[in-house]
């Protein structure tokens, strides 16, 4: 079954800028982290987002097929281009928040990716093949910093359940469904996001119940990232930054 | 080249006559290329000159890592931000491999940073340089971690078995960051215009902090005579900073730039390049505190320190929970 050519490119997007955005914040933390483990650690997560942004916004430029590179996809476009979800575009916060976040996106990555595997589009099942092996550990690590943190000392638990209360409202997002997602799941490209709720959902309640997180009870969810309609303030500065070179010298070689 | 310097803690080279059995058992080990390996015994001299280089290079290590995070964020290609990710990472693995060489002298790591963070303990000189321009990325893997190499590729003869170990496998690392850094600014040199001015202000920046890396003139370095007995030095400051400048010359040549030093010329009857001596002025302004970044970078770490205490006592809270209930349990 072939797919409208423009909802594939909107579905790449999605992957290749979640994994940009949050590999750009998570290397903010370069040499400033709390410990030199979680510096090595910070850097080796954001290598294997940026990776992974290699990976899906290349696919994204020849599926575009108008002769961009990752490059051109990463650097050139404006904010409202962009599609990730706004989880990953917020600001790092204190380590705790850095760490929460990276969990509640590993998760929904380490769920999501399983399913991309058996896509019946192969390049879409060979990346993630490739991103479930980063995903498996990236998930094993921030659960079980939120867990150590959460079950920590008081300071640490109140550092986590902070985090945890004001990313919440930001996980909704990555369920949404919208005509891209259900062209995706008739083409058996990839599953309804709505689908993986029920398997994050009791993911995260099992790390949280270990962490003795409470799971805040409201269901808002703030929304815009991944269909473009309405990012943050925040993308405008992260973009400002990462773009500001291939911008002020357009066209070179780097 | 992260250890600069380092003095030994002696009083003067000692004669063979007045050495104690010990010592001259200890000192024909080091003269037969034998290392020297932790449970063995050594001065007390030896272990306190070790941990000081020991520590100081783990510092650098650390504190390496904040003139190229800077850039990281604003890398102009996905590629080029993986390769400085990959390469910081690095660098903070160095870090904890020294840190754990230090260790097994019976230094612990959060000693060795309580006194860098109280002053008392320097890192190397080159990182209290800022980076300006993106090109100074490029020149600092090709022209810092260039004469790290020099020094470390030497160091791996050094005669404590941990320290040499350790510098086996950071080598490794170090010369694929030497090329990556080459490589980059290669592109700039022959990039556009601008570029090529990138490149250029960033090795005319670079140059005399490169060179210093090595210390001070072996005429004024009063404490390698022992450490070089030690075999914990292996060449001297003036050995290492020529090789250096042999090696880096025609590459700066290569890339079509001009010398950073108009003292720089072939001498035949040597040969070797001659260069103009960098201004030791401020070489020692800049290990006092006064360099242009020293305080930023001190800031920078002591308060990721401070900020994160609160990480460290809630993991170690955790872990021993853990490990209470898992003995509750039994």
């Amino acid at each position: 079954m072939t797919v409208d050519k423009n909802l594939l490119l909107q579905f790449l997007l999605r992957q290749g800028d979640n994994t940009l955005i949050l590999g750009h914040r998570v290397s903010e933390w370069c040499g400033h982290s709390p410990v030199l483990e979680e510096d090595i650690a910070l850097a080796n997560t954001a290598l294997d987002l940026i990776g992974q942004t290699q990976m899906w916004l290349g696919y994204a430029a020849e599926v575009q097929g108008e002769g961009k590179t990752a490059d051109d996809l990463a650097f050139l476009r404006d904010a409202w281009d962009f599609r990730n979800v706004l989880l990953t575009e917020l600001p790092n916060g204190d380590f705790g928040q850095t760490l929460m976040r990276q969990f509640l996106f590993d998760a929904f990555q380490s769920v999501l990716m399983g399913r991309l595997m058996s896509s019946s589009d192969e390049t879409v099942a060979a990346i993630a093949a490739k991103t479930s092996k980063e995903v498996a550990y990236h998930v094993e690590r921030s659960a079980d910093t939120v867990v150590g943190l959460g079950d920590g000392t008081e300071e640490s638990h109140a550092r986590m359940q902070a985090a945890l209360d004001f990313l919440w409202p930001y996980v909704g997002e990555m369920f949404e469904s919208d005509e891209t997602d259900a062209a995706m799941a008739a083409a058996g490209i990839a599953p309804d996001p709505a689908s993986l709720r029920a398997e994050y959902d009791a993911l995260v309640a099992r790390v949280l119940a270990e962490a003795t997180l409470t799971l805040p009870e409201g269901r808002y969810a703030h929304k815009g990232g991944r269909t473009g309609r309405m990012h943050t303030e925040h993308l405008g500065h992260l973009l400002a930054q990462m773009q500001w070179l291939q911008r002020a010298y357009p066209g070179c070689e780097w | 080249m992260y250890a600069q310097m380092i003095k030994t803690a002696h009083s003067g080279v000692h004669k063979r006559e007045d050495m104690t059995p010990e010592e001259r058992a200890f000192q024909d080990k080091i003269d037969n290329d034998i290392k020297i390996e932790p449970r063995d015994w050594m001065p007390d001299d030896y272990r306190a000159t070790l941990i000081r280089q020991i520590g100081q290079h783990a510092h650098s290590e650390v504190v390496g890592q904040l003139p190229e995070g800077n850039w990281i964020t604003r890398a102009p290609t996905l590629e080029r931000k993986a390769i400085l990710l990959a390469k910081v990472q690095d660098e903070a693995g160095h870090g904890l491999y020294l840190y754990s060489a230090a260790e097994t002298l019976g230094e612990s790591r959060d000693e060795l940073v309580r006194l860098l963070h109280e002053g008392r303990m320097k890192y190397s000189s080159i990182f209290n340089y800022p980076t300006l321009n993106w090109a100074d990325i490029g020149a600092v893997g090709w022209l810092v971690d260039g004469a790290a190499i020099v020094n470390q590729v030497a160091l791996q003869r050094t005669s404590y078995g941990p320290y040499s170990r350790a510098m086996i496998r950071i080598c490794k690392e170090e010369s694929f960051h030497a090329r990556q850094g080459y490589h980059a600014i290669m592109k700039m040199a022959f990039g556009t215009p601008e570029q090529k001015k990138q490149a250029q202000d960033a090795v005319n920046r670079l140059w005399f902090p490169a060179i210093m890396m090595f210390g001070p003139s072996d005429a004024d370095s009063t404490h390698s005579e022992q450490s070089m007995a030690w075999k914990i030095k292996v060449k001297s400051n003036d050995e290492l900073r020529q090789q250096f400048v042999d090696q880096t010359v025609p590459q700066i040549e290569y890339l079509g730039l001009d010398l950073p030093d108009p003292g720089i010329k072939w001498n035949e009857e040597r040969g070797h390049y001659d260069f103009s001596d960098p201004d030791w002025s401020e070489f020692f302004d800049v290990i006092k505190g006064n360099g242009p970044c020293n305080v930023d970078r001190m800031k920078d770490r002591v308060t990721a320190w401070e900020d994160g205490a609160w990480v460290r006592d809630g993991l170690l809270a955790h872990a021993e929970k853990k490990a209470a209930r898992k003995v509750a349990a039994e």
